[in-house]
């Protein structure tokens, strides 16, 4: 008994790792251009089919990574430029909007190209054992990324020029354009790296689980759940969000229907947005 | 006045072809534009008058058709005290979460409300006791109460008539009410509204419950009409997202602007879905013409011909 407890555990805390990234993705665009992307799930599966074709194309998943967030950059740099740039200061209902009209888009485009049959990745690294415990290779592997991601997120922030203004915008957008910052680069590039994130979360989900075209969303929530759990615009803060959701998730499995964690979830966001809107660690950027 | 005899008016004469003709397509066409218009425009009283963006605002028309349902069903209860009742349960639960989540502002209440709705299908999705993920089916035997299939299914149009005209009357009165002009400082600037004495939660709870009330009734007539009921097609997000599609695309915070969004979105998607070029691509079209309206006419159809035609202002309100 005490076994799956563990098993649980750990898995939960490799998925957690994996959610938390696209929710850092989430975070970031809302810290620093006070937008909730509402494609951020249309992105996440686009990261699955990316990854998804590159393994058809015989390249590995994970060292596909660097592509997928490359890519994912210049896709949200363009989306910025295309259905952000004109509407960033108009009232939230806009941005709401336009990006939900993105991922309408994309989504009627997935749905139309790839319909909504389930796809796989058929990628096997071995598991790894100890005792009686076994961790997928895969779920290892995708935890393992997450973190060097995370990590090389934090020095970027906080150790680069750029990451420094990023940082300063996401404080105050006027002071920072008054310090000669180039506020709409520095808003396009955080939108990148954004929809960079939620798409590499979604390549190393995809290793892990079955995906469709409207897959996505499911993440997209948990992404919300996470970003409010740990104060929406905190990289840390979703991290560790990320984290107690994928353990949540995985223990209470064990005792309750798998059906009813999106209850669970919802309730826990509602309620952590009534008592606590900043979040558990609410902080900035 | 003439700006609202004219949308009543209008409403009639739609409302009347299928009845005069006897078209029963027509009729089911009709029948889904007078919705659309009823569900437009009750959104648009919490999101165009108060300027709250509720993003999982079908939670309400979900738990009035799962309400009349239950009661039709297992009680033999009439559709129309049953859809009375919806509405009103609709509204009570709006009233009580909104004394809680109405307190957030922004992005916080939009990502509330999609929790609220997703918390709420989940729940229903895992209750046995209400059909569960499969949902619920009339016995046959409820519809004969009203003279048979046909004849409940008559009764549905006009009851769906009856409070579109309704829903109508209302937006137009609470829009040239003084609670109405609190709802509209509210959206403008909500401090300046405290700070000028608007009980501004009060208005705001009273809004969200009006906002529900209308499609907690139109729920209990669809799914009357529907013979069945499950959470995925109660609780859809992309309808949320359809009823706010409607009330922008017609311009938001007026009365005509649902109502033209909705009808104009009928035909763009009744357009595109018959379409053998762009079946596939529909909602991938509807992405690119929500992201041109947000974009380029933030006002909408009715705000852009207000501004081109002042003439006209006087009868579009």
């Amino acid at each position: 008994m005490l076994d799956v407890w563990i098993d649980s555990i750990i898995s939960g805390i490799l998925l957690g790792l994996v959610y938390g990234l696209a929710a850092i993705g989430l975070s970031l665009i809302w810290g620093v251009m006070k937008v909730i992307n509402l494609s951020h799930g249309a992105f996440i599966a686009l990261g699955m089919f990316t990854a998804y074709f590159l393994f058809a194309f015989g390249l590995n998943p994970y060292l596909g990574v660097p592509i997928i967030f490359a890519l994912g950059i210049i896709l949200g740099i363009a989306v910025y430029f295309v259905a952000l740039h004109r509407i960033i200061d108009a009232p939230e209902l806009s941005t709401l909007l336009s990006t939900f009209s993105i991922s309408l888009f994309i989504i009627g485009l997935g749905t139309f190209v790839w319909t909504t049959i389930p796809y796989a990745i058929d990628i096997h690294v071995g598991s790894i054992s100890i005792g009686n415990i076994t961790i997928l290779g895969t779920k290892v592997i995708a935890g393992i990324v997450s973190i060097i991601l995370t990590i090389l997120l934090y020095i970027f922030l906080y150790r680069t020029k750029t990451g420094k203004a990023v940082r300063a915008v996401s404080m105050n957008r006027v002071a920072a354009e008054l310090m000669g910052i180039n506020t709409t680069r520095i808003l396009a590039l955080s939108f990148g790296i954004g929809i960079a994130l939620a798409m590499t979360a979604g390549a190393l989900i995809a290793t892990i689980f079955p995906f469709t075209i409207l897959s996505g969303g499911v993440y997209e929530l948990k992404s919300f759940v996470i970003c409010v759990l740990g104060g929406l615009g905190s990289p840390i803060g979703a991290l560790v969000g990320g984290l107690i959701l994928g353990i949540i998730e995985n223990v209470i499995t064990l005792q309750i229907p798998t059906g009813l964690v999106p209850f669970i979830e919802f309730t826990i966001l509602v309620a952590v947005l009534l008592i606590k809107p900043s979040g558990l660690l609410g902080g900035e950027v | 006045m003439k700006s609202l005899s004219w949308l009543i008016g209008l409403l009639i004469v739609i409302g009347a072809i299928p009845m005069i003709t006897h078209d029963v397509t027509l009729r089911e066409t009709v029948f889904i534009i007078l919705m659309y218009i009823a569900l437009a425009e009750s959104l648009n009283i919490i999101l165009g008058y108060t300027g709250y963006v509720s993003f999982g605002h079908i939670v309400f028309y979900g738990i009035g058709g799962y309400v009349a349902f239950l009661m039709i069903q297992n009680y033999g209860l009439n559709i129309i005290p049953a859809m009375i009742l919806a509405g009103l349960f609709s509204a009570l639960v709006a009233y009580c979460l909104g004394l809680a989540i109405l307190r957030l502002r922004g992005a916080y209440f939009a990502i509330a409300t999609i929790g609220v709705n997703e918390a709420v299908k989940a729940l229903i999705t895992n209750l046995e006791q209400v059909g569960g993920a499969e949902g619920i089916y009339f016995n046959i035997k409820v519809y004969s109460a009203y003279g048979g299939a046909e004849h409940a299914i008559w009764l549905s149009y006009y009851l769906m008539l009856a409070v579109t005209i309704a829903v109508v009357i209302v937006s137009w009165f609470v829009k040239k009410s003084k609670f109405g002009l609190g709802l509209m400082a509210i959206r403008e600037d909500e401090d300046a509204a405290i700070t000028l004495g608007v009980n501004t939660s009060k208005y705001k709870t009273l809004a969200y419950a009006l906002s529900a009330l209308f499609p907690g009734m139109i729920g209990a007539i669809f799914f009357f009409k529907n013979g069945n009921i499950e959470p995925e097609s109660a609780f859809h997000l992309t309808k949320s997202i359809e009823m706010i599609f409607m009330v922008m695309l017609g311009g938001f915070g007026t009365v005509t602007g649902p109502m033209i969004g909705a009808i104009v979105y009928e035909r763009i998607r009744g357009f595109l879905i018959v379409s053998e070029m762009f079946k596939a691509l529909h909602i991938a079209i509807s992405g690119i013409i929500l992201l041109l309206i947000v974009l380029f006419m933030p006002r909408g159809i009715i705000g852009f011909v207000r501004d081109k035609i002042p003439a006209l202002r006087r009868f579009v309100e």
